[in-house]
């Protein structure tokens, strides 16, 4: 805290200085700027850029065992789109977005608001804890949840058993679905908590005196003051599930080894490019599917994004 | 573990598209072809008299001592031993070098099943100018077949897992079963018998288990698979003998007398120690892997030879098993050559892989040493297993071939068959399944189809 009066002090010196200093200062520092960025932009070109555009050249092409590569114009994406595998994939993540996601935003924000009202005890560990599954790899996670889904001795199946319902079978086509579901939202519940809760921890204590003056209670601050305060980091965690979800990949990949024939090839749209790429040595198409994907993922982020824009537009017009 | 687990090495990273891109799409390629003629032997003594260095990519646990005896026969030789992972991940990576044209080795570890699909892409050196011809006696017909399809030789055998009927005697005795059955009929009365007198099922079809299955196609005398070399293939996984042994196991599997479990993981493993499957039809590979798994059973297993299909027939399937090739990329062909054959040919290299490393030798003269054969084993009741699979390995079909692509021929075995085996479905009906999706992906990437 002590550091903070010193950072004020400093900070106007660092913002941009005044125009009369004239142009040769600004050409320095727009030069400056440029090198600043220089070294990131190169990583950005050489890694992100330059591949994207190749794997989209890639997807134009065809490429056989017999005869080898040929273009092929759009017949990869005319393909992709007819491919009822594929199609079922996103189908699959849009039910898995559909059920999952707001399960565990709805989670989040609960403890994010139990944790802002500074009521609950130990709330700095509860956080923590909330928090910890995160920072466990998804395939630790994964192979984690493997062993407690297990029919035979994973502990949930035993508890059942003892207590005379029979062995719930997890890992079974019907089911995998949510169980990976269930993991998901376990690994993920504390992450978007503390978006949220650090959104929360910024609205200005003035709102809520305004509020409690008013004769507002606990609930109704939540609901009117908070919620609608912290709407740009919801949307945040929302478009972050959307992306999340589209590209699941670790999770179908190592339950696959648990339960191959509850996870087929294209469970997920992601790990079905892999196998594509990898399994049926289909290279082209693979890079064809994953740029559908990104598109996809590219239009329903907008979409989201949009139509909240558009509500709050409406409501600001409307008050 | 060794060489079958097909399941379990589908555990592959992230990175989809960053090796998507990085693998790009030239096939890469050595052609250096046989056609200069056979290696003198100056030239071999002078290769293998030259500092060189080697590249070895294996997955075979402590394989390191084997090379250790090359390293001593040749000191000015240097081998480096790399364990890029087991299975589909080693040959997604060797894929990937072979395409990048660079960081290849020279010699590789590659499964019978997937020698034709290195062939396909020219990977592969053509032992016979190294004389790879003189070793063609000193190993068992069937395998040897399998490195030489046609002129060609494209590795040295390394291990191979021909497949027979480990069993618990115990249980099968409780149901009154004192001999192991002969014929897959005694089989399926003595499954009914075993699952009536003690619940046990008699053995566990892995439903996403295609090596175990196209080992029953294998004994059978089914030949689901070729491959000319060049671009003609033939797939007939649907025929009337392929549907004879689908109808056979979708039969015990229906009547809940045969689980169909996933195999190779916690769950299946389990199942071997606690006497929840009465036997295991498997390979040469599993006896040992069965002492490791189910300790605490000792004494109480026995082998046998598969049931048969007629009776008074001793026939065999296959099922897993090694070779080590030369890369076409190496820089240093004569000397990758006799690293590969040296490892599985040399008299102690290859008694040292059976006894050491466990793998079921193809070598006449390891198969014949009383040293292997007349061990006895206390897990199966003193009995000579290495012996009896000896003799086993006698009885397997010598010209069983595979497709250029067994990773698709895999995964949609899962897709397809593995699917409804779990479900306790019709399997034959899932062999045309299979056979079309086969039939159009081989179609799709050019090949003329038989």
């Amino acid at each position: 805290m002590s550091h903070s009066p010193a950072l004020t002090v400093e900070r106007p010196s660092a913002a941009p200085p005044p125009m009369r200093h004239g142009s040769s200062t600004k050409r320095k520092q727009n030069i400056a700027a440029y090198l600043f960025v220089l070294p990131f932009f190169v990583v950005f070109v050489a890694m992100l850029v330059v591949p994207l555009v190749y794997s989209g050249y890639l997807s134009l092409f065809e490429s056989k065992l017999i005869g080898g590569d040929a273009f092929a114009g759009l017949a990869n994406y005319v393909r992709a789109l007819q491919d009822s595998a594929f199609l079922a994939s996103i189908g699959r993540m849009g039910l898995f977005f559909v059920i999952q996601v707001p399960i565990m935003l709805g989670l989040a924000l609960f403890l994010a608001l139990a944790l802002d009202t500074g009521r609950a005890r130990g709330s700095k560990g509860v956080r923590l804890l909330v928090f910890m599954p995160y920072a466990v790899p998804a395939v630790v996670a994964t192979l984690m949840w493997g062993y407690l889904y297990g029919p035979d001795f994973g502990p949930i199946a035993q508890v059942a058993r003892a207590v005379g319902f029979g062995t719930p079978d997890f890992l079974s086509p019907v089911n995998i679905l949510g169980s990976m579901m269930n993991i998901v939202t376990w690994e993920f519940v504390g992450y978007n908590m503390i978006i949220m809760y650090a959104a929360l921890r910024s609205i200005p204590g003035e709102l809520y005196e305004a509020a409690e003056i008013d004769g507002a209670g606990q609930f109704r601050i939540a609901w009117s003051v908070k919620i609608p305060a912290i709407r740009p980091a919801i949307l945040l965690t929302v478009i972050f599930s959307i992306i999340g979800t589209f590209q699941l990949f670790a999770e179908p990949s190592l339950l696959n080894a648990i339960a191959p024939d509850a996870i087929t090839n294209s469970f997920t749209p992601n790990y079905y490019a892999y196998n594509l790429a990898f399994i049926n040595q289909e290279l082209n198409y693979a890079a064809a599917i994953a740029f559908l994907l990104g598109l996809f993922i590219a239009i329903v982020s907008y979409i989201v994004q949009l139509s909240s824009q558009r509500r709050e537009r409406r409501e600001r017009s409307a008050s | 573990m060794r060489n079958a687990p097909r399941t379990a090495l589908s555990l592959g990273a992230g990175a989809v598209a960053a090796a998507l891109i990085l693998s790009g799409c030239t096939p890469g390629g050595g052609d250096e072809g046989g056609d200069n003629g056979p290696i003198t032997e100056e030239q071999r003594e002078e290769a293998l008299n030259t500092p060189t260095e080697l590249t070895f990519w294996t997955w075979v646990p402590d394989i390191e001592n084997e090379v250790a005896l090359f390293e001593e026969k040749y000191p000015e030789i240097d081998v480096t031993v790399e364990n890029v992972g087991q299975g589909l991940p080693h040959y997604q990576k060797l894929r990937s070098a072979i395409e990048a044209g660079e960081g290849a080795p020279d010699v590789a570890q590659i499964e019978y099943q997937y020698i034709p699909s290195f062939v396909l892409s020219e990977s592969l050196l053509d032992l016979t100018p190294y004389g790879a011809e003189d070793l063609s006696g000193d190993y068992v017909d069937w395998a040897w077949n399998q490195v030489a399809p046609d002129e060609a030789i494209w590795a040295i055998p390394q291990d191979v897992g021909p497949m027979g009927n480990l069993y618990r005697e115990d249980i099968l005795a409780q149901a009154g079963i004192t001999e192991p059955p002969a014929t897959w009929e005694e089989y399926a009365t003595a499954a009914r018998a075993v699952k009536d007198a003690t619940g046990s099922y008699i053995s566990n079809l892995g439903a996403t288990q295609a090596g175990q299955m196209i080992g029953f196609f294998w004994q059978r005398g089914v030949k689901p698979f070729g491959y000319d070399g060049e671009e003609t293939v033939s797939i007939e996984v649907n025929s009337d003998e392929a549907k004879e042994v689908a109808t056979y196991w979708t039969e015990l599997i229906q009547q809940d007398l045969v689980s169909t479990d996933v195999d190779f993981n916690d769950q299946w493993y389990q199942g071997l120690a606690n006497g929840k499957y009465a036997g295991w039809l498997t390979a040469a590979w599993g006896p040992v892997f069965l002492q490791g798994t189910a300790e605490g059973t000792s004494g109480l297993w026995r082998a046998a030879p598969l049931p048969q299909w007629a009776e008074g027939e001793q026939v065999a399937g296959n099922w897993g098993g090694s070779s080590d090739a030369v890369l076409a990329s190496s820089e240093n062909p004569i000397a990758a050559y006799e690293l590969a054959k040296f490892i599985n040919h040399d008299e102690e290299s290859a008694m040292m892989l059976a006894t050491e490393q466990f793998l079921y030798p193809p070598q006449l003269s390891v198969l014949e040493d009383t040293a292997f054969i007349d061990q006895e084993s206390e897990f199966y009741g003193g009995q000579q297993v290495n012996k009896l699979f000896a003799d086993i390995s006698e009885t397997v079909d010598t010209d069983f071939q595979w497709l250029p692509f067994m990773d698709y021929v895999y995964s949609t075995y899962e897709e397809t068959m593995g699917t409804v085996i779990a479900d306790k479905g019709d399997i034959a009906a899932a062999l045309d399944e299979w056979q079309d999706q086969l039939v159009s992906y081989a179609e799709d990437q050019g090949f003329t189809v038989e």
